[in-house]
């Protein structure tokens, strides 16, 4: 038995059944895997998914730094996402929001007669008090129930203060996981916010970064290297992020997709409404985002813009070249597990590859079919009961704002090239016997760094630390464990110290204490004192 | 830092902003994490306890451990029975627990879900048990949850069978593993048998050996919570915490039991200490005293540095309680007191506080949050700031000195294996406190007004 089946048969027939779809052992020989993802998971299990609201307010909306982003719910939700995810926000006059937790703090008046008069006074205290540009408002699992109207009362808003106020019906049951949150923050942002800006992009050169959250600084390494080469970052979604220049984003002439899970679905709209392209993108890892640097370039067709791309990046190269070395020397052969939320489980191998370290598993925590296999298998996926929870909604040609950048000739050469349009998933990038996990639970990690003995387990906090008393070092890697950025040329060797850090602490050394290996008696006798 | 916060104070009625408290599920899972090879189970959609098991995680650095329904639409519709059902029997057949501790969240509540139904038409494996609590995030705090998820395992297993255990129940209140071990070790010395409960010692304190055990050592165990109506007298620690739990088993058992403050500082402990002693009738060992004289003997050679300084301070209401009652010991003026939890009852307390050490112009306010501390303090500033690790925001913008205490402590490691109960644990307090303040003087201090010695 290899290890998959191994672990599923330890479960009862009814979570071996539903579980086994979840699991699959990789084998380049078989054409289209396939692997169930998006579907509830089963009561009992210790899952590590979040919900909706996470997925809206905490993912998508809480980065952005310029609106008073408004929890209505009783205070747990609002305080849990406050300041805890490390989206790292700077503004030039220091007046930045997320550093605050604004919340209704529902009591219980309020679910018996109803919330609305409670949102109502407390964005009137909000005008009061930050007198903020744009309010955003998201709702918590009693108030669908009780029926709060909030979209409503977002739209008294509007009228009444003249701001721009925007309501996100993100309860956390809706959906299976945090992915329906993804969603419907997307929505909120297309059709209230993305294309009313008149600010036109300065070059052509022009993008906007998709899906990237300056987690521990990512984004800030990348758009280092992206305006070395001479590219304007419009704007980013959300990381440090601007409602300002989320505004003014359909003025770009390309969207560059780096978490698909968490924002694919404003790539493919904005492509629709405006006519921007998109490419699937990766920096983090060194080849990944040299590559993601050249699939750019050869976007943009210029070669001046691709001399000064290689010109960079031999640049960036040689500055981190000693550093590589030494970690690669000292990381070489180690093999990772990685289970993270939608894209991460699938960049970070790449950046593992680097430094000679293989992957024997990889999971995502809230992805969809297209995240593992690619978005070839998006028209085969049947809706189920959730799914068809979470709105979908549908965007026309703008006749005033539709422009596209390539010619169709230019189109279909590209096509071929790069990932266009579209992305091609993790699994593909995978080797054959490693093990690919969707919605892997406490049980299954445990069982799997048993039977898999990874050096490395990658995970979130709530892993980390029955991980490592297994003996196994975890990192995490959505807060990077407060440290970062790990994206692009520096961000690789922050890992690489980090993970080499990790392995090599003394302290791992200690767990045995020395009584336990060797008895007293007998070292005294070997001693040959008695 | 914070630049948004104006100093100009607006009445606020609905918006509240940084809080300084959390919901009630959290509370309930840590209690019931305080119970040996007990599974916290969350009735409610997965999101809560994700966020619940990462904040507790987030504050010990250890696993944190619970189950949940997961509730999708479906069943926030027609109600989590089905849900609860399939989830306890996957508890059990994969993680193996001997008790299952269910608490509700907001959805399972707001749909009005009966859990005691639920859990009676359950078939359970022999020997298994499930106990339940309602904690609707709408009311109270984590606090709330807390003592209600006390009252759950009190309700479903304490019994009395007329015949006396001979032990005291001593309930601890929200505090770390560190601060229950130093109750134990008092108690022990006192030679008052005693059960704890709950015990989140060795727990989530668990040593590292290489291999993960969900269920560590630690834990008041099955027998132990029954035996509860057996015992012959309750110290419930923590006035606004630990009532709920001790009139609920002086109902159901007749035990009776005395409400004491948490034995934060040295009155708090001192009470602590006579209180076993009237159990023990015994004499207070040498041990004891030797390290209240220890603390009083650090005291008076270090006041410079703190009396007449101005602190705020902040957290659950009975640790802010003992926080500032030792304050005052130190000779400090508690300029700020608040709890984010309601409840008028602490303010009262902490104005009785106030007025036995004849302290003036200071505040205490229940149902606050830290931007109103905020606000308070750009007003009239502070010298210290002693509290949760979200006062890092404001010690950072008004550059005052910080000592972290209470839950969360999110930024620190190993301040869980310390305890701020006890002699020795307000003889830690006293140093953390006097080394925040002087290495303040010493930062500001000219090149020539720098002492060595201090
Ligand atoms: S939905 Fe309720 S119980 Fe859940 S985290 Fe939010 S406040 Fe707490
Ligand atoms: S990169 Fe991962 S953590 Fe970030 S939004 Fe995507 S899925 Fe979530």
């Amino acid at each position: 038995m290899n290890a998959r089946e191994v672990l599923l048969d330890k479960y009862s027939a009814r979570v071996y059944k539903n579980r086994k779809e979840h699991i699959i052992e990789v084998d380049k020989n078989i054409p289209d895997q396939q692997i169930t993802a998006n579907t509830r998971t089963i009561p009992g299990i210790m899952t590590n998914r979040g919900c909706c609201y996470a997925g809206c307010k905490g993912v998508v909306l809480g980065p952005i730094k310029d609106v008073l982003t408004l929890t209505h719910g009783p205070i747990g939700c609002g305080f849990y996402s406050w300041g805890t995810r490390r989206n790292k926000a700077r503004t030039e006059s220091g007046e930045n929001f997320i550093q605050y937790c604004f919340s209704t703090d529902m009591q219980e008046p309020d679910i018996v007669f109803g919330g609305e008069k409670k949102l109502r006074q407390a964005i009137k205290e909000a005008m009061e008090i930050f007198n903020p540009k744009c309010i955003l408002i998201c709702s918590t699992c009693p108030v669908g129930l009780i029926g709060d109207d909030i979209h409503a009362v977002a739209a008294e808003t509007e009228k009444e203060y003249g701001i721009t106020c925007i309501a996100f019906s993100c309860e956390g049951y809706k959906g299976v996981s945090q992915s329906g949150g993804h969603h419907i923050a997307n929505n909120g942002l297309m059709r209230r916010v993305i294309g009313t800006g008149d600010r036109p992009a300065k070059t052509k050169y022009s993008v906007n970064i998709l899906g990237e959250y300056n987690i521990g600084g990512d984004s800030w390494e990348i758009e280092r290297v992206l305006k070395k080469i001479g590219y304007e970052v419009v704007s980013v979604f959300t990381g440090n992020g601007s409602i300002e220049a989320i505004k003014n984003s359909h003025h770009a002439n390309l969207n560059l997709v780096q978490c698909h899970r968490s924002i694919n679905y404003i790539a493919e709209m904005m492509k629709t409404k405006y006519g921007t392209d998109w490419i699937k993108v990766n920096f983090i890892g060194l080849e990944a985002t040299i590559s993601s640097l050249r699939d750019m370039a050869a976007f943009f067709g210029d070669p001046e813009l691709s001399a000064r791309t290689e010109e960079v990046i031999a640049e960036e190269l040689a500055a981190i070249a000693e550093e590589r070395e030494y970690y690669r020397s000292k990381l070489k052969g180690k093999t990772a597990a990685l289970y993270v939320g939608g894209s991460r489980a699938h960049h970070y191998q790449l950046l593992l590859k680097d430094f000679g370290v293989e992957t024997v598993l990889a999971g995502y925590e809230f992805a969809h079919r297209d995240d593992y296999e690619g978005r070839d298998v998006i028209p085969t996926i049947k809706e189920d009961a959730d799914s068809k929870n979470i709105e979908s909604i549908e965007v026309e040609a703008d006749p005033e704002k539709f422009r596209v950048y390539l010619s169709p000739e230019r189109y279909e050469e590209l096509k071929g090239k790069i990932q266009l349009d579209t992305y091609d998933g993790m699994i593909k990038d995978m080797n054959s016997g490693s093990i690919v996990v969707d919605d892997l639970n406490h049980f299954e990690t445990k069982e799997f760094t048993r039977l898999l003995k990874p050096d490395i387990f990658f995970s979130g906090i709530k892993d980390k630390y029955e991980i490592q008393k297994n003996g196994v070092l975890s990192r995490q890697l959505h807060s990077y464990d407060y440290s970062g950025p790990y994206a692009g040329f520096n961000g690789a060797i922050n890992f690489g110290r980090d993970l080499t850090m990790g392995l090599y602490t003394p302290a791992w050394g200690y767990i045995n204490p020395p009584w336990k290996t060797k008895s007293v008696l007998k070292a005294s006798l070997a001693g040959g004192d008695k | 830092m914070l630049n948004l916060t104006p100093k100009k104070i607006y009445e606020r009625s609905a918006l509240r902003v940084n809080p300084c408290k959390t919901c009630q599920p959290v509370g309930a899972l840590y209690a019931a994490l305080g119970v040996h090879k007990c599974m916290p189970h969350s009735h409610g959609s997965q999101g809560c306890v994700s966020y619940h098991r990462t904040f507790l995680t987030r504050h010990f650095k250890e696993p944190a451990i619970a189950s949940t329904s997961s509730f999708t639409e479906g069943a926030s519709v027609f109600g989590g029975g089905s849900n609860l059902k399939t989830g306890v029997k996957n508890v059990f057949d994969i993680y193996d627990p001997d008790i299952i501790a269910v608490h509700t969240t907001c959805l399972s509540e707001t749909i009005g879900d009966d859990l005691n139904a639920y859990i009676q038409d359950m078939d359970l494996p022999e020997g298994k048990i499930v106990v339940h609590t309602n904690t609707p995030s709408y009311v109270g705090s984590h606090i709330n949850g807390f003592f209600n998820m006390m009252c759950g395992f009190i309700n479903y297993l304490s019994q009395s069978t007329g015949v006396k255990n001979g032990k005291t129940a001593i309930f601890p209140g929200f505090v770390n593993p560190g601060d229950i071990r130093e109750m134990k070790k008092i108690a022990k010395l006192m030679n008052v048998p005693f059960v704890m409960f709950p015990d989140q010692s060795g727990v989530m304190d668990a040593p590292m050996s290489g291999h993960y055990e969900m269920y560590p050592k630690g834990g008041t165990t099955i027998p132990e919570i029954v035996g509860l109506g057996d015992c012959e007298k309750v110290l419930a620690l923590g006035e606004l915490t630990c009532e709920e739990p001790a009139n609920v088993l002086e109902r159901k058992c007749g035990v009776p039991y005395e409400l004491l403050p948490l034995p934060i500082g040295i009155e708090g402990t001192d009470r602590f200490v006579m209180a076993l002693s009237e159990i023990s009738h015994d004499d207070v060992p040498y041990e004891l005293e030797e390290e209240r004289g220890q603390l009083v003997d650090v005291m008076l050679d270090a006041h410079p540095y703190y009396h007449d300084k101005k602190v705020a301070i902040f957290g659950d209401p009975d640790t802010v309680l003992g926080l500032t009652s030792f304050a005052l010991e130190l000779g400090m003026i508690p300029k700020y007191v608040i709890t984010g939890t309601p409840g008028e009852g602490f303010v009262r307390k902490a104005t009785a506080l106030f007025d036995k050490f004849g302290v003036f112009d200071c505040t205490a306010k229940a149902g606050a949050d830290l931007f109103e501390l905020h606000q308070w303090i750009k007003n009239e500033s502070v010298d210290l700031l002693l509290g949760t690790s979200y006062g890092k925001q404001i010690a950072k913008a008004e550059d005052i000195p910080f000592v972290r205490a209470g839950f969360p402590v999110l930024d620190r490691y190993a301040h869980s294996y310390f305890p701020i109960v006890g002699y020795r644990g307000a003889l830690r307090l006293l140093e953390l406190i006097s080394n925040a303040l002087m290495d303040r003087r010493d930062k500001d201090a000219a090149d020539e007004d720098l002492d060595v010695v201090m």
